[in-house]
C-alpha cells in the first residue's frame, strides 16, 4: 500500500473513473488553467492542483475550463447529469455555492422528486471547505449543514486520503447529486491508499479510535483533531471512541447510537456554524433516540456563531482545536 | 411562407395544427376547471403562445432536449408529452406525468426530451446547456432548446449561460418568448437595452420572429437548430407573442390596457392565422382542420374525465423518489 496525499488520492479517483466511464467528465474554473491562452497548458490543474494531468490524458472535451460563472456551469452539469452524463463539477470554494445555490437547491436536489422518479442526477460537486489559511470570511466556510438541510442532496466530507479516493469513486458512481467537501488544509496530508481498486459506501461511519468512556463524533479535518485529542486523553486514562461519520447525508445514525450505548457520553466536533448546524443535528439524534444511554449532557465543539475572521490570532480562536475537544470530553465526565 | 416550412408535408401540417389546437384546448380546460376549484396549486397558462412551442419543437428529434418555464404546458405538449398523463398531473393524481409530485410547474417527460417546466425564472436555461454539454462531451449532433420568457432574459443564469454557450460553442438555441409582461411588469420597462443587441454582445446569432405565425417560427427555428447541431454557434430567437390569460390563474391582468388581449385574439390569434395560411396555401382544407379540432375536443374530454376519476397518491408515495438510493 502506497502513501499518497489527499490531493493525489482525489486525482487518482478522477483518473480511474474517467478512464472507466466515457460519461464522466470534469468541469469548472481553472481545472486545467491556461485554456485558450499562449502560456502553459494545464497551468494550474485546479486552484489546488487536484485536477492536474487530466487534460493531457482526456482532452479539453472532457476537462472543461469554464468562465467564472457558477450558475451556468453548475446548472449545465445538473442538466448533463439529468440527460445521462456523470459530471464532476468543481466549485473551487464551497462559499461560492452562494453564486449557484438555485442550481443545487432547486434543480439538482429536486429534479428526481418533482419528476416523480423519472430523473436521476448523478452529479458530483467537489468543493473546498474549512479555515486555517487566513482566507477570511468568504473562502473559509464549512457549509455541509446548508447542503444537508436539502432533501435530495448527499453530502460527503472525507478525513484522510484513503477515504477521499474511495468515497469519491463511490460518489461518481452514485445516481444522486453528491456535494463532496474537501478540507483545504488537508490536501498535503499523507496516508495509506490501497493499490487495488476500491470504493467506500456513502453513509457508513468509520471508528478511528476505540474507547469505552466517551464517544467523539466528527467529520473531515475535525476527525484528525479528535484523534489527536483521544490519543492525548488516553495518556490521562480517558478512553475515547472517535466516530468519523464521513457523510452527513446519508448519516450513519446507527453507528453513533451504538457507540453512545457503550459510552453514555457524547462530544460532537464540527467546523460548521453552530446554529441549526451539524453538531446540533447529532445532539438532537442523541436526545431523540439515545436519551436513555446518556450519562451526561451532550457537549458540542464548534466555532462561535460568528463570521470567520481574517486575523490569524482571531481565526485560531475561531476554529475548534485539540484543547477544546479535550475540555469537552472532560466536561462529559465531570 | 419560407423555404423550410414550404417543405412540410400535409401530415406535418396537420400534426402541427393538432399540437397547437391541443395546447389551446388543454389550457382553456385547465382555466375553466381551475375556476371551478377542481385543480390545486399555481397555474400559468400559455394560450396564445402555441405557434412558438410547436414551431420549434417540430424541428427537434425526440432525443433532443428542451427546458421550459413555469408556463410550460404548451412546450410539454409540443414536445410530445402525453395529454392524459399531463391532465392527471394537473389534477394531482398518481397516474400523472410526474406521479402527482410536480404539478403544473414541473411537467416533464425525459423519454420525450422534455427536461421540465421550471418554477424558477431562468432556472431551466443552464439545464438546457447541460443537454448540449452532453453533445459536446460525447460528440453527438444533437441540439437543445431553452425556452424562457422576457422575464428570464434579465436573470443572471440566462446571461451566464449565453456566455458559456458561446465560449464552449454548445449546440443550443435560446428561445426567448416575449409575451410583453414579466409577471405584471412590461418587458419594455424591465429589459434595459435592445433585446437582440444584448445577445449579439455575447456573440450569439440572433433572429426576431413573429410568434403568432407558426410558419415563420418554423422557418427560423429549423435553421437555428440545424446551425446549432452543426456547431455553427448558439442562437437566440426573439419570439414576439402574447399570453391570453393573466400571469397566473386568478390574475385579472389589470396592468394590461383594457381590450389588449381581445385585440390580439381577434387580429393575430396563431390558430386563426395558421388556418388561414394553410388553407389559402392549399396545404389542407377547412374540413380537415375541423376534423382535427373535433378529435382534439374529444381527446380533452377524455383526458379531463380520466383525471377526475384517477386515483390520488397516498401516504406511501410521500417518501419515494427523494433519492435514487439512500
Amino acid at each position: 500500500m502506497a502513501q499518497k496525499s489527499f490531493r493525489e488520492a482525489i486525482n487518482e479517483a478522477l483518473h480511474e473513473e474517467m478512464a472507466r466511464d466515457d460519461t464522466v467528465f470534469v468541469i469548472g474554473e481553472d481545472i486545467a488553467g491556461g485554456t485558450g491562452g499562449d502560456g502553459e497548458e494545464d497551468a494550474w490543474g485546479g486552484v489546488m492542483g487536484v485536477t492536474k494531468g487530466l487534460l493531457g490524458r482526456f482532452g479539453s472535451n472532457r476537462v472543461i475550463d469554464t468562465p467564472i460563472s457558477e450558475m451556468s456551469y453548475i446548472g449545465a452539469a445538473v442538466g448533463a447529469a439529468a440527460t445521462g452524463m456523470r459530471p464532476v463539477a468543481e466549485l473551487m470554494f464551497c462559499d461560492f455555492a452562494g453564486c449557484c445555490f438555485d442550481q443545487l437547491m432547486n434543480q439538482a436536489a429536486k429534479l428526481r422528486y418533482m419528476l416523480g422518479g423519472q430523473a436521476k442526477v448523478p452529479l458530483v460537486v467537489r468543493m473546498q471547505c474549512g479555515g486555517g489559511f487566513n482566507a477570511a470570511a468568504q473562502h473559509s466556510q464549512t457549509l455541509h449543514a446548508l447542503f444537508t438541510h436539502i432533501p435530495g442532496l448527499k453530502v460527503v466530507m472525507p478525513s484522510n486520503p484513503r477515504d477521499a479516493k474511495g468515497l469519491l469513486v463511490e460518489a461518481i458512481r452514485d445516481d444522486d447529486p453528491v456535494m463532496f467537501m474537501e478540507h483545504k488544509f488537508m490536501y498535503d496530508d499523507k496516508g495509506d491508499v490501497p493499490d487495488e481498486p476500491y470504493t467506500i459506501p456513502l453513509g457508513i461511519a468509520d471508528y478511528t479510535r476505540d474507547g469505552e468512556d466517551v464517544t467523539i463524533c466528527a467529520l473531515g479535518r475535525m476527525v484528525n483533531l479528535s484523534n489527536q485529542a483521544a490519543d492525548e486523553l488516553a495518556k490521562e486514562g480517558i478512553a475515547c471512541t472517535v466516530v468519523d461519520l464521513r457523510c452527513t447525508s446519508p448519516l450513519d445514525e446507527e453507528s453513533v447510537l451504538e457507540s453512545l450505548e457503550e459510552t453514555g457520553r457524547l462530544v460532537i466536533v464540527d467546523e460548521g456554524y453552530p446554529r441549526c448546524g451539524f453538531a446540533a443535528d447529532v445532539a438532537a439524534l442523541a436526545a431523540r433516540s439515545g436519551f436513555g444511554y446518556l450519562k451526561a449532557p451532550v457537549q458540542t465543539v464548534t466555532p462561535p456563531h460568528t463570521t470567520i475572521p481574517f486575523a490569524p490570532i482571531l481565526e485560531e480562536l475561531y476554529i475548534p482545536d485539540v484543547d477544546r475537544i479535550k475540555q469537552a470530553v472532560k466536561a462529559t465526565l465531570a | 411562407m419560407g423555404a423550410n416550412s414550404a417543405s412540410l408535408s400535409k401530415e406535418q401540417v396537420l400534426d402541427a395544427f393538432r399540437r397547437m389546437r391541443t395546447i389551446r384546448e388543454f389550457e382553456d380546460r385547465v382555466h375553466i376547471k381551475n375556476q371551478s376549484g377542481e385543480i390545486p396549486g399555481f397555474i400559468h397558462l400559455s394560450a396564445g403562445q402555441e405557434a412558438s412551442a410547436v414551431g420549434i419543437c417540430m424541428c427537434l428529434a425526440e432525443d433532443e432536449h428542451i427546458t421550459s418555464t413555469h408556463r410550460g404546458h404548451g412546450h410539454s405538449l409540443a414536445k410530445g408529452c402525453d395529454v392524459v398523463a399531463m391532465m392527471d398531473e394537473i389534477y394531482a393524481k398518481r397516474s400523472g406525468l410526474c406521479g402527482g409530485k410536480g404539478g403544473s410547474m414541473h411537467m416533464a417527460d425525459l423519454s420525450k426530451g422534455m427536461i421540465g417546466a421550471n418554477g424558477i425564472v431562468g432556472g431551466g436555461v443552464p439545464l438546457a446547456a447541460g443537454a448540449a454539454l452532453k453533445s459536446h462531451v460525447l460528440g453527438l449532433d444533437k441540439a437543445s432548446v431553452a425556452f424562457f420568457g422576457d422575464g428570464a432574459y434579465n436573470e443572471g443564469a440566462t446571461l451566464e449561460t449565453m456566455n458559456l454557450a458561446k465560449v464552449l460553442n454548445l449546440p443550443m438555441v435560446f428561445a426567448m418568448e416575449n409575451n410583453g409582461y414579466g409577471e405584471a411588469t412590461p418587458a419594455d420597462y424591465a429589459i434595459g437595452g435592445d433585446v437582440l443587441e444584448r445577445a449579439r454582445g455575447f456573440g450569439l446569432e440572433t433572429y426576431a420572429v413573429d410568434g403568432h405565425d407558426f410558419f415563420a417560427v418554423y422557418d427560423v427555428a429549423s435553421r437555428a437548430i440545424q446551425d446549432a447541431r452543426e456547431r455553427k454557434g448558439p442562437v437566440l430567437l426573439h419570439i414576439s407573442l402574447y399570453r391570453y390569460y393573466g400571469h397566473f390563474e386568478g390574475d385579472a391582468a389589470s396592468y394590461r390596457p383594457e381590450g389588449e388581449a381581445a385585440t390580439v385574439r381577434e387580429e393575430k390569434d396563431c390558430l386563426m392565422l395558421f388556418r388561414c395560411d394553410a388553407v389559402t396555401g392549399g396545404l389542407v382544407s377547412d374540413a380537415e382542420l375541423d376534423q382535427v379540432e373535433a378529435e382534439v375536443t374529444a381527446l380533452l374530454d377524455a383526458a379531463v374525465e380520466h383525471a377526475v376519476a384517477a386515483e390520488s397518491p397516498g401516504a406511501e408515495d410521500l417518501l419515494t423518489d427523494v433519492y435514487a438510493s439512500y
